[in-house]
């Protein structure tokens, strides 16, 4: 392998060797199969002030998703998983549209914002009551968010009494259906939900502690983490991106429908994290790599859609690309179908590799008396 | 384990079972009879409350089997799964595929309807045996894998059409509005049906060498192992009965409501996995029953009828009921589980 | 009188894990009847030597006979049928399943395919009638402490074959440490049962780390070290100073001249004490009293109370009685973070389930206790966190010395480096090591030895757990002796204090 430079090859292998390498590739490559179909999909127009593009409007359909997805993030790399999701974005949306149809002027800026406060805090309270169960009572967070998942479609036809509220108010529209400077709002309530994540995790030590207590909970309470706490805040920040993904979704259809209302998104949203490389059982995280994800999977129905095929088949696409994504991530599936293939000569090849062995062997050799204690 | 073990009298208590009480509490009967007493004391309310408007009647009983023989089949097919330690996330949308895949054949293939019958149920056991193939030899979470199977068979729903399709076969409207005569009510042929699935379930699960092996693999999947158990034949059977049980009670359903549709029973599995919990099936699996399921799934068309004669309420308040109830059993299980680890 | 053929003979016996050779030719028989018991310390290779005999690890090299067969299992299934049955320190076992069920899971009575229930009752509770154990077959296994939980699972192994035709019934039982965890009553009930399969001619393995087990129950013992045969003897013929002996490897003597002094002379006053503090199932309650600037060295075999009592000190597990003062303040030691508060650090022996977080990297994994001490919300500022890295990077000479690199990576003495490196960066005042040079290299465990002596002058008080008994001699001030999960004896270090007086105190149990 040693015939093109060295140095290229090393280069290619860093690259690919980036946790963001394939789900970009993978982006890139479902963007580039529009292309054929629609020659003009990159290009981005500007018409009265507001751009418009298949980009622009792949972003601006994804937003939700982004947003839950964000949030199911950490929720995922503390090894939980957050079922309710959809439930809290019905519920944010219906009684934050409820209460401004109350309002004798919807358009009044006060009564929105009063209207948010009281969806989001509704979101929160759903969070707390998820981290409590899981953090405080010990019970399996596929089994603790599934009370609000199963309940919570109720509780928001409750609120709009089996009906789809319709509202009318100016501001609220902007949140998920205007435009601001050229470009869609929602894209930059996206922006900042994402950078204050970012800004979240990294900037303090919020995404070391999360990252510990997915990667080994023995070894993070031997420490002195105070996990409890940390799982709380998360369930309580991933039940929040939801209130605001659900803010955004009745914003843009001006109505409130408590049935389906981000029906499934729970579902879609652990796909994209999952396709952004997070894994399932928890531990590092990238925040990045579920925004790509939650984009991989708008594009899939955007480009279903502009391909011709016929839009049904987006669910049997979808179903596709969990099984593969999952059987790539799989290690024994890995071992099974490459293992006999590419390991021996994966060693072979690159010297980075070849660099790691002896770090093995000594682990497998310590191993070895380990045995006997147990 | 405890420090009382040394007092004199200890080596008795030692080899003995704990008292009564403790054996009542640790009882894995428990949580069934606490369903079947609260399903009692619902129905004795809704004969308090609806006396004057015919609760009373036998058939409003029975026809809790006929309203909901289909969610009772695939609750069982839950039951199976979770008591194995599992999850089945597809039951929702393998039943949806098999009400539009029968529709389709016998309305628009001409296929025969016993044909068309046998067709499905073999497509949705070969969809649980896939999944549970996979969850089995990757080692992939059976969530993940599932939640696969929930898209692929709503997708391949929407794939066949997506308009409902009609059943305008004769024996089809004959064979669901045949009733057989209990002498107090009726029963219709998916009720029976549902019964029958109950009494074979029962028998596998306490009868059958496979039937233990889904609870020792719940118990303890490791333990399973070393015991010289065949634990990955057996995850996939279950994987297949669940499969098998959702395209039943697919059929069930069409036969209840005689069409197919795209868009049937959408979070069906939501309400299987409820009753099956409700029911008192642990949800990490290697403790229930399947006649705690049927109580589940009694409890729940319970509310559906009570709220029916209720007339003010909201059909939305089965949805908020059965997340309350759902959550007080999560509890009672979280107590039983922690008194026994002490 | 003639010897009696061995029923199991292994010889020769090769084992190679890469990069180690865990068993090289051991020659080891069993004959019907008797009680053997396999000795040796940590490490030596009895647990290999059990993986091979019961089919969980192929064989290397060398012959296993078996009745006069020669034979070679390819699963632990494959060595059940032939009449090899294993019973482990955790019982593999449901407890979801009655008793009766979980002796015949797997091989139910059954008619037509239907199992018989009341056969299989019957037949369970005959099985346990005649081994004289009163237990209700029909309760559920979780009704029972693990004692009997642990005694049903000798009866479903011995068992085997006698049910469905197909086995041999048992000729080999291996047990192994299965009184780790039970009381008294608990051992005497487990060592009538196993007189009671000795005298029906069923050869048992046994292997304990409790001395006076092996002393009242075994006929004869094997014992090893680094995975070689050191010898063979009648339990009759081998005292408990010559076993231990044979087990470390050293002759008494030898083992002085080892013994030398690093440390400083003077300690200083009380830091931590420990009264009457102990756990049920773990260790018997103790007093302890460590000074600043003191390092005491626990010496015990392999399952005598060491980690027990470290975790302990360090709220990791929380005690049933006692109370612990630091500094004259009690600390409640209801989780680690009482302990972490009050100045106790701890690095567990088992660094890959309890210590390393193996996806983070290397500075990661070193700032962790730190940070968890500061709260998420004040992350340590980047310059001082990379200062700090790279200091104790240098310090310990941590290699790779890339602060980027995936602690799961390094080798085993560089990650218990990174975990030192992660107490000390805290700055505790007592420091618990618990094996901190087990599965590492010389020249690792040699710095990590001149760390702990450092530290001391500086005034860090330190427990330091280790299997060798050199290292505990040359590293301690103080030397707690545990054995069979008590604290027996406090020695002073001293000229007097050798590892010949500390040997004899494991064997007799008494302060002398």
């Amino acid at each position: 392998m040693s015939t093109p430079s060295a140095a290229t090859t090393s280069r290619w292998r860093a690259l690919t060797h980036h946790h963001l390498f394939w789900p970009v590739a993978v982006l890139v490559a479902l963007l580039l199969v529009n292309v054929p179909f629609t020659p003009d999909f990159f290009s981005i127009k500007m018409t009265d002030g507001h751009l418009y593009g298949s980009l622009v409007s792949i972003v601006l359909f994804g937003s939700p998703l982004i947003l839950v997805a964000v949030g199911m993030t950490l929720v995922i790399a503390t090894g939980g998983i957050d079922l309710s999701v959809g439930a809290v974005v019905a519920i944010t949306g219906a009684l934050t549209c409820s209460y401004i149809s109350d309002q004798a002027d919807q358009n009044a800026l006060s009564g929105v914002f009063l209207a948010m406060g009281v969806g989001l805090v509704a979101a929160v309270v759903c969070g707390l009551w998820n981290g409590f169960l899981v953090a405080r009572m010990g019970i399996q967070p596929i089994i603790a968010t599934l009370i609000i998942m199963v309940a919570g479609r109720g509780v928001a036809q409750l609120i709009t009494d089996g009906q789809i509220i319709t509202i009318n108010s100016e501001p609220y529209k902007l949140i998920g259906g205007g435009y601001w400077l050229t470009l869609p709002f929602s894209i930059f309530v996206v922006a900042v939900v994402v950078a204050v994540t970012v800004a979240l995790t990294r900037r303090t030590a919020l995404g070391l502690l999360v990252e510990s207590v997915g990667g080994n909970a023995e070894a993070s309470r031997l420490v002195g983490i105070r996990s409890r706490r940390i799982k709380i805040m998360v369930y309580v920040f991933c039940a929040l991106c939801a209130g605001i993904a659900g803010l955004m979704i009745s914003s843009n259809t001006s109505a409130a429908d408590g049935n389906n209302a981000g029906l499934w998104i729970e579902l879609d949203a652990i796909l994209a994290v999952v396709i952004g490389g997070t894994s399932l059982l928890g531990g590092r995280f990238s925040i990045g790599g579920t925004v790509i994800g939650a984009l991989v999977i708008q594009t899939l129905t955007t480009t279903i859609y502009t391909i011709g095929v016929p839009t049904q088949t987006n669910l049997v696409f979808k179903a596709a690309v969990v099984i593969v994504v999952c059987l790539l991530q799989s290690p024994k599936f890995r071992a099974k179908v490459f293992g006999a293939k590419f390991g021996p000569k994966s060693g072979a090849t690159s010297g980075g590799s070849a660099a790691a062995e002896p770090a093995k062997t000594v682990t497998t050799a310590e191993a070895a008396p380990k045995m006997e204690v147990s | 384990m405890s420090a009382t073990t040394q007092t004199p009298t200890a080596p008795d208590s030692r080899t003995t079972p704990p008292s009564k009480l403790t054996t009542l509490l640790g009882d894995r009967r428990l949580p069934v009879l606490v369903t079947a007493t609260l399903f009692l004391a619902m129905y004795i309310a809704g004969l308090s409350r609806y006396q004057n408007y015919g609760f009373g009647e036998p058939q409003v009983f029975l026809n809790l089997f006929i309203d909901n023989g289909y969610l009772l089949v695939a609750a069982v097919g839950a039951t199976f799964v979770i008591l194995s330690g599992g999850i089945d996330l597809s039951i929702g949308s393998v039943i949806g595929f098999t009400t539009m895949f029968t529709a389709w054949l016998v309305e628009r293939q001409g296929v025969s309807l016993p044909l068309a019958v046998l067709l499905a149920l073999g497509v949705g056991a070969f969809g649980g045996f896939l999944m549970g193939y996979v969850i089995h030899n990757f080692e992939i979470q059976p969530f993940i894998v599932t939640l696969a199977g929930l898209f692929l068979f709503r997708g391949l729903c929407l794939v066949i059409s997506k308009e409902s399709i009609s059943i305008s076969d004769s024996s089809v409207s004959s064979l669901a509005q045949t009733r057989v005569s209990l002498g107090l009510g009726e029963l219709s042929i998916g009720a029976i049906a549902a019964l029958v699935v109950i009494g074979v379930a029962f028998y596998v699960l306490h009868y059958t060498r496979f039937g233990r092996r889904v609870y020792a693999i719940g118990g303890n999947e490791q333990s399973a192992m070393l015991m010289g158990l065949p634990q990955g034949r057996t995850k996939i059977a279950v994987y297949t009965v669940s499969g098998f049980c959702s395209a039943l009670a697919g059929l069930l359903f069409m036969l209840y409501i005689q069409s197919g549709d795209p868009l049937h029973a959408v979070g069906m599995e939501l309400d299987a996995i409820a009753a099956t919990v409700i029911g008192g099936t642990l949800l990490t699996g290697g403790s229930g029953y399947v006649i705690g399921t049927l109580f589940g799934v009694l409890v729940l068309g319970l509310i559906k009828s009570i709220i029916q004669f209720e007339g003010t309420l909201s059909s939305w308040w089965t949805k908020i009921a059965t997340g309350v109830l759902l959550c007080a059993f999560i509890l009672i299980q979280r107590a039983m589980t922690a008194r026994k680890q002490t | 009188m003639a010897e009696p053929r061995p029923v199991l003979e292994m010889t020769g016996i090769v084992k190679e894990f890469p990069g180690v050779r865990a068993l090289s030719g051991v020659d080891f028989r069993l004959f019907p009847g008797e009680i053997h018991a396999l000795m040796g310390e940590n490490g030596a290779g009895k647990s290999t030597m059990i993986k091979v005999l019961t089919g969980v690890y192929s064989l290397d090299g060398g012959t296993i006979t078996l009745d006069g067969k020669s034979v070679r299992f390819a699963s632990p299934l494959q060595a059940q049928q032939a009449g090899i049955n294993t019973v482990y320190q955790e019982v593999n076992l449901c407890p979801n399943l009655s008793v009766a069920e979980n002796i015949f899971i797997g091989r139910e009575p059954t008619r037509f395919g239907r199992i018989q229930w009341k056969r299989m009752r019957k037949e369970a509770a005959e099985l346990v009638d005649r081994l004289g154990l009163d237990i209700d077959v029909t309760a559920p296994l979780s009704a029972y402490p693990l004692a009997v939980q642990q005694l049903v699972a000798i009866v479903r192994s011995v068992s085997t074959g006698d049910g469905d035709g197909e086995g041999q019934g048992t000729k080999v039982l291996v047990l192994d440490e299965p009184t780790s965890s039970l009381d008294r009553d608990e051992v005497l009930e487990l060592f009538r049962l196993m007189r009671r399969l000795k005298d029906d001619g069923v050869a048992i393995l046994f292997v304990s780390h409790f001395l006076d087990q092996i002393y009242e129950i075994c006929d004869r013992m094997t014992v090893l070290r680094n995975g070689t045969l050191v010898g063979e003897h009648m339990v009759s013929d081998l005292d408990q100073v010559g076993l231990i002996q044979l087990m470390i490897g050293k002759e008494l003597d030898k083992l002085e001249e080892l013994h030398e002094h690093q440390l400083r002379a003077d300690v200083g006053e009380t830091l931590l004490h420990a009264e009457g503090l102990g756990r049920t199932g773990g260790i018997a309650p103790f007093d302890l009293e460590i000074k600043k600037g003191e390092v005491v060295g626990l010496a015990g075999l392999l399952g005598s109370g060491r980690t027990e009592l470290a975790r302990l000190l360090f709220g990791a597990d929380q005690p049933d009685s006692g109370k612990v003062t630091v500094d004259d303040k009690q600390v409640p030691m209801n989780a680690p973070n009482d302990a972490i508060g009050a100045g106790v650090a701890f690095c567990s022996e088992n660094r890959k389930a309890e210590g390393l977080v193996p996806d983070l990297t290397v500075r990661e994994n070193i700032i962790l206790a730190l940070q968890a001490a500061r709260g998420w919300t004040r992350p340590i500022p980047a310059a001082q966190r990379d200062e700090l890295v790279a200091k104790y990077i240098k310090a310990l000479d941590i290699r790779p010395a890339n602060p980027e690199a995936r602690v799961g990576q390094l080798s085993g003495g560089n990650q218990q480096k990174v975990l030192l490196a992660r107490w000390l960066i805290t700055q505790p005042k007592l420091l618990i090591l618990d094996e901190p040079t087990r599965g590492i290299d010389i020249g690792a465990k040699a710095e990590i030895q001149k760390l702990v002596v450092s530290l001391s002058e500086d005034g860090m008080s330190v427990l330091y757990i280790a299997a060798e008994l050199e290292e505990v001699l040359r590293l301690s001030h103080t030397i707690g002796v545990l054995r069979d999960r008590k604290l027996v004896a406090r020695l002073t270090n001293g000229p007097e204090i050798t590892p010949s007086r500390i040997l004899e105190t494991i064997a007799s149990g008494e302060h002398q």
